[in-house]
C-alpha cells in the first residue's frame, strides 16, 4: 500500500459531514468493508453512507431521506 | 452540415406548420395572433417552439444552420417563450422560499403514485418502451440543456455546475457519457437510438418538459430557474432511477437498459448534495435575490413532470398508447 510522504498530497482533504445525509469527499476512493473487500469510485465527488440504509453501500443511494 | 440534424417532424397545426414551412424556405411564419390564440400547453405551440429550440442544438436535416439566429424566428419564439413563461408562472408558483419548495422533494413518499412506482409495480415491456421513447427527447441530449447556465454563473456555483456535468459527460470517457448510455438502454428495448428519431411521436406533455429546459437554459434571466429545475431533477433523479431500474430488471429489458438507471442512482445521490449545497448555495450567496426564480424552478419542474405522469398513466390504464405513432414491435434481442 502506497503510503510514504511522498505519495500524499500537502494540502489535507476535506471531508464535509452532515447531521443527514452522507458523508461527502472528493473522490477517486477506496473503502475497505467490514470483510476487507476493497471497494472503488472515481467520481469528483464521492457521497459515503452513514444512515446504513443504503442498498448500495458504502456508496449513498438517498436512503437517508424521511419517509412520510 | 445541413444534411446532419434529425428530419423535421410533421406540424400539429398553424404555429408548428409556419415554423416548418418558415425552416425548409418554403412558406410564412405563423402570425403573432396564431401564437395569442394557441392553446398554451397544447401539441401546435410546443411543437412549434420546440423546432425553435431545436436550431440551437443539432438543428435538422436540410435546415441551414444560420437559421438559429433567423431573427424573424426569433420574434416568434420570443412571443410563444413570453405565452409559455407567463403560463409556468401562473401554474406553478407554489412557494415563497427555496427552501420551503426543496424540502417537499426530500421526503420520499411511502406509497408513491408516479409513473417510476407504476411501472416498477405493474408497467409492461410496452410502457417500458413508451417510456423510453418519450423521454429520449431529453435523454439523448441529456444534460446539453443545462450547460447554456455555465458562463452565467461564478466562483463555487459555476465550479459545481461544471464538475457535475462533467461527470454527465461521461467525466472525459465517450463510451460514459449518460446520452450514450440512454441510447444503448434504447438499443437493448429494440427502439431506434438515432438522435430526434421519436419527436414525432412525442406527446406535447413530453415536448413540454424539454421545452422549459431550453427556455430556462437559454436566457440569463432565467439562470435562477434553471439552477432550480437542475436540482430538482438531480434530487429525485436517485429514488426514480431505483425504481426504473426494478422496472428493466422486472420485464427482462436488457443489461444496458438497468446499467442507465443503475448509474443514475448512485450518481445522482453525490449530484444532489453538490447542487443543493454548491451550485444553489453558491449562485444564492452572490445572487440572493433569484432566490424566488430558483424556487419557480423547482415548482415549475415539478408541475410540468406531473402533467407529463398524469398523461402516461392515463392513457396506459386505459390500455392506450401514449404516443402519438405506435412503436414498432420490439425486435427479439439477444440479451
Amino acid at each position: 500500500m502506497p503510503n510514504s510522504p511522498s505519495d500524499r498530497s500537502a494540502a489535507p482533504r476535506r471531508v464535509t459531514v452532515q447531521r443527514k445525509g452522507p458523508l461527502l469527499m472528493e473522490g477517486p476512493v477506496e473503502v475497505e468493508l467490514e470483510d476487507g473487500s476493497v471497494v472503488t469510485s472515481d467520481r469528483f465527488r464521492v457521497a459515503l453512507c452513514t444512515c446504513r440504509r443504503s442498498r448500495r453501500y458504502p456508496w449513498c443511494d438517498t436512503s437517508h431521506r424521511d419517509r412520510a | 452540415m445541413e444534411h446532419e440534424g434529425p428530419r423535421l417532424p410533421a406540424p400539429r397545426g398553424p404555429l408548428s406548420r409556419g415554423v416548418d414551412a418558415h425552416l425548409r424556405g418554403a412558406g410564412r411564419l405563423p402570425r403573432l395572433e396564431d401564437v395569442a390564440r394557441a392553446e398554451v400547453y397544447g401539441e401546435d405551440l410546443q411543437l412549434a417552439l420546440y423546432l425553435c429550440y431545436e436550431l440551437h442544438y443539432r438543428g435538422f436535416e436540410g435546415v441551414p444552420a444560420e437559421r438559429e439566429w433567423d431573427p424573424g424566428l426569433l420574434r416568434v419564439r420570443a412571443a410563444m417563450e413570453q405565452r409559455f413563461l407567463s403560463a409556468l408562472r401562473t401554474d406553478a408558483h407554489v412557494h415563497d422560499s427555496v427552501d420551503e419548495a426543496l424540502a417537499g422533494l426530500l421526503v420520499e413518499p411511502v406509497e408513491g403514485t408516479g409513473v417510476s412506482h407504476f411501472l416498477r409495480d405493474e408497467g409492461e415491456l410496452w410502457q417500458v418502451r413508451e417510456y423510453a421513447a418519450q423521454r429520449s427527447l431529453y435523454h439523448l441530449k441529456e444534460a446539453d440543456p443545462h450547460a447554456w447556465v455555465l458562463p452565467r454563473l461564478w466562483g463555487r456555483a459555476k465550479a459545481a455546475m461544471a464538475a457535475v456535468e462533467f461527470d454527465e459527460w461521461g467525466g472525459g470517457r465517450a463510451d460514459r457519457v449518460h446520452a450514450s448510455l440512454f441510447a444503448d438502454l434504447m438499443t437493448d428495448l429494440g427502439l431506434d437510438p438515432t438522435y430526434g428519431r421519436y419527436l414525432d411521436a412525442a406527446s406535447a406533455e413530453a415536448l413540454v418538459t424539454v421545452n422549459m429546459m431550453s427556455l430556462f437554459g437559454l436566457h440569463r434571466a432565467l439562470r435562477g430557474a434553471l439552477v432550480g429545475h437542475f436540482a430538482t431533477v438531480e434530487i429525485t433523479s436517485s429514488p426514480g432511477s431505483r425504481r426504473l431500474a426494478e422496472a428493466m430488471r422486472r420485464t427482462g429489458a436488457g443489461p444496458a437498459a438497468e446499467h442507465f438507471y443503475d448509474e443514475h442512482v448512485e450518481a445522482d445521490a453525490v449530484h444532489e448534495q453538490v447542487v443543493r449545497h454548491d451550485v444553489i448555495g453558491g449562485l444564492l450567496e452572490r445572487e440572493p435575490h433569484l432566490a424566488p426564480d430558483v424556487a419557480f424552478g423547482i415548482d415549475a419542474t415539478e408541475f410540468v413532470e406531473e402533467r407529463f405522469g398524469t398523461r402516461l398513466l392515463a392513457d396506459w390504464r386505459a390500455s392506450r398508447s401514449s404516443l402519438r405513432a405506435p412503436l414498432a414491435p420490439e425486435a427479439a434481442h439477444t440479451s
